[in-house]
């Protein structure tokens, strides 16, 4: 008779806290792994702290709210380290050629998913509150004076970053390592339309429906009305809520198929380039 | 612990596989890829406490008949049922109760080997982990290894720990592909002596692809011969020797080989092949 206790619970959260361990792991013995969660936020906070610094002096729409470039940079940041927080994890599994020993295990395919995003979300947080300490020692700016506001801005932006990581993800189980670089540019398609700099009207009137699709533009709008007017947008902050829990759901419906699909084809077994 | 190094010739085994539970039963099994038929509508059964070994040449369908009995992999066609459970609808229901080894497939380079082994035993909830680490460690001769990066080992260091994870949850099916790979003799010959105690102590069933006629003939009570996705011969160790007059199973194995280069052979059943007269 086998020690192992029955594998058929639908949702275990043993199995989900041992894969977070696992990447715990993967992470506690590669350094470079933990420098480069800070390095980029740090190195894009530093350069448009500079930027505002500028500006400050040549412009008065900034003038109005001094940490706006630098919070937005930090935001976007959550964005993006959400969605490679997802998608890097994912690919450590297809580096190791490690994906047929885990489902030959009990571990099933969102449980998978759940530990990706639980270790997102410690890598976003690692990654955002350090850059975040930083821009206080370097600028006296706290993004943290948002208040309130910006924890639900955080996890609106990082459920974002989990749909795209999800779908990059699934791009990848499917079509093999070679398509990992879209990890790295994904993001950056969405990047023009989501206001993170600007706002929504300055996008040519056709642009700005599709802009309002995506869940970060209400977030990015929202952040600028509670720094320049002082003013919480909940109507912005709900619209990005229900367009992150519909993403979201379809995301992982889309990964959960592609590991069908991978079990049709044997791709679980033969990853690679 | 060196086994006996004679063949299992008799039918003995194979009577008492008759009369024990399927712990696999395959029917009509089909797998196709883009257009290629991989495993071509084979049925057979392993009977439970028993070690059957799947034999054939590269691209004779073993590693897709192993990964879709391991879950990994969705056949075209066909019924398998692994543990009295539909492996197609209900694998959660026994994937706790079997595991898997195969050299295409890897455990993270980066973690240690005591590292690795401890996510795979939280994935199968294996209690008091700890204890069975070092039970396994002790067994398979793992200490010196233990806290290096699996990466950094050896290839025979490698498969000694992959069957540490295979036996992590004390399987009652443990599915094997190519189980003695990169070993030296004598660890191979320890590893194949772990494998024959597990199994007299567990009743575990152990079913392996394997290149190895010589480990075929020691350990295994049946043997599937595939060829081109079919199964063109079914039988004990001792059974294949003498059906096809010949020494060895590696004489055997060759014999049904040659078989498909000259064209003999597109037979689709257990005794199809074309034994000496």
């Amino acid at each position: 008779m086998s020690i192992s206790a029955p594998g058929y619970s639908h949702f275990s959260p043993r199995r989900v806290g041992t894969m977070v361990m696992r990447y715990g792991m993967l992470m506690r013995n590669s350094w470079p792994r933990i420098i480069e969660l800070v390095y980029w936020p740090t190195v894009q906070m530093i350069m448009w702290g500079f930027i505002t610094r500028f500006f400050l002096t040549h412009s008065s729409w900034l003038v109005q709210a001094a940490g706006v470039l630098i919070s937005a940079v930090l935001l976007w940041d959550v964005l993006y380290r959400g969605q490679l927080g997802v998608s890097l994890m994912f690919f450590e599994e297809m580096y190791a050629r490690n994906l047929g020993q885990l489902f030959v295990s009990p571990l099933r395919p969102y449980e998978l998913v759940a530990s990706l995003l639980v270790m997102s979300l410690i890598r976003t947080l690692i990654s955002f509150g350090g850059a975040s300490l930083l821009a206080i020692l370097f600028y006296r700016y706290s993004v943290f004076a948002l208040g309130f506001p910006l924890i639900v801005f955080f996890f609106n932006l990082i459920v974002m970053g989990w749909s795209i990581g999800l779908l990059v993800s699934s791009l990848v189980l499917r079509y093999g390592l070679g398509a990992e670089s879209l990890a790295w540019v994904a993001i950056f398609i969405i990047a023009p339309f989501s206001g993170i700099y600007y706002p929504i009207a300055t996008l040519p009137g056709w642009l700005q429906p599709l802009a309002f699709l995506l869940p970060s533009s209400h977030v990015f709008e929202g952040m600028r009305a509670v720094m320049i007017e002082g003013v919480v947008r909940t109507d912005l902050l709900l619209i990005a809520a229900g367009l992150n829990a519909a993403y979201l759901l379809a995301s992982t419906a889309v990964f959960l198929r592609t590991f069908h699909v991978a079990r049709v084809r044997g791709l679980l077994l033969n990853v690679g380039e | 612990m060196p086994e006996s190094r004679q063949p299992k010739r008799g039918t003995d085994t194979a009577a008492e596989s008759t009369a024990a539970p399927a712990v696999i039963a395959v029917r009509g099994l089909t797998k196709d890829y883009d257009g290629v038929r991989a495993v071509d509508g084979i049925d057979f059964q392993v009977a439970q406490g028993t070690t059957t070994a799947l034999l054939g040449g590269n691209g004779a369908g073993k590693t897709t008949t192993l990964s879709i009995l391991a879950g990994l992999l969705l056949p075209t066609a066909g019924s398998v049922r692994v543990l009295g459970e539909d492996m197609l609808r209900h694998r959660y229901r026994v994937l706790h109760r079997m595991n898997f080894s195969s050299p295409y497939v890897d455990l993270p380079m980066r973690l240690t080997v005591r590292d690795n082994l401890r996510v795979f035993a939280g994935l199968y909830s294996i209690p008091n982990t700890g204890k069975r680490l070092e039970e396994l460690a002790a067994d398979l001769d793992l200490f010196p290894f233990l806290k290096r990066p699996y990466g950094g080992l050896s290839s025979g260091q490698k498969t000694r720990v992959a069957l540490a994870k295979a036996l992590l949850n004390e399987p009652e099916l443990l599915l094997m592909d190519e189980p003695t790979a990169s070993l030296d003799p004598d660890m191979a010959e320890t590893v194949r002596g772990y494998l024959m105690a597990y199994q007299r102590r567990t009743g575990a069933t152990i079913f392996m692809a394997s290149h190895n006629m010589l480990e075929v003939e020691r350990i295994c009570d049946d043997v599937i011969v595939l060829r081109e996705g079919r199964i063109v011969d079914q039988g004990t160790p001792g059974e294949l020797i003498a059906r096809y007059g010949r020494q060895t199973l590696e004489d055997v194995f060759i014999d049904i080989a040659r078989q498909r280069e000259n064209g003999g052979g597109d037979s689709n059943t257990v005794t199809g092949g074309e034994p000496a007269s």
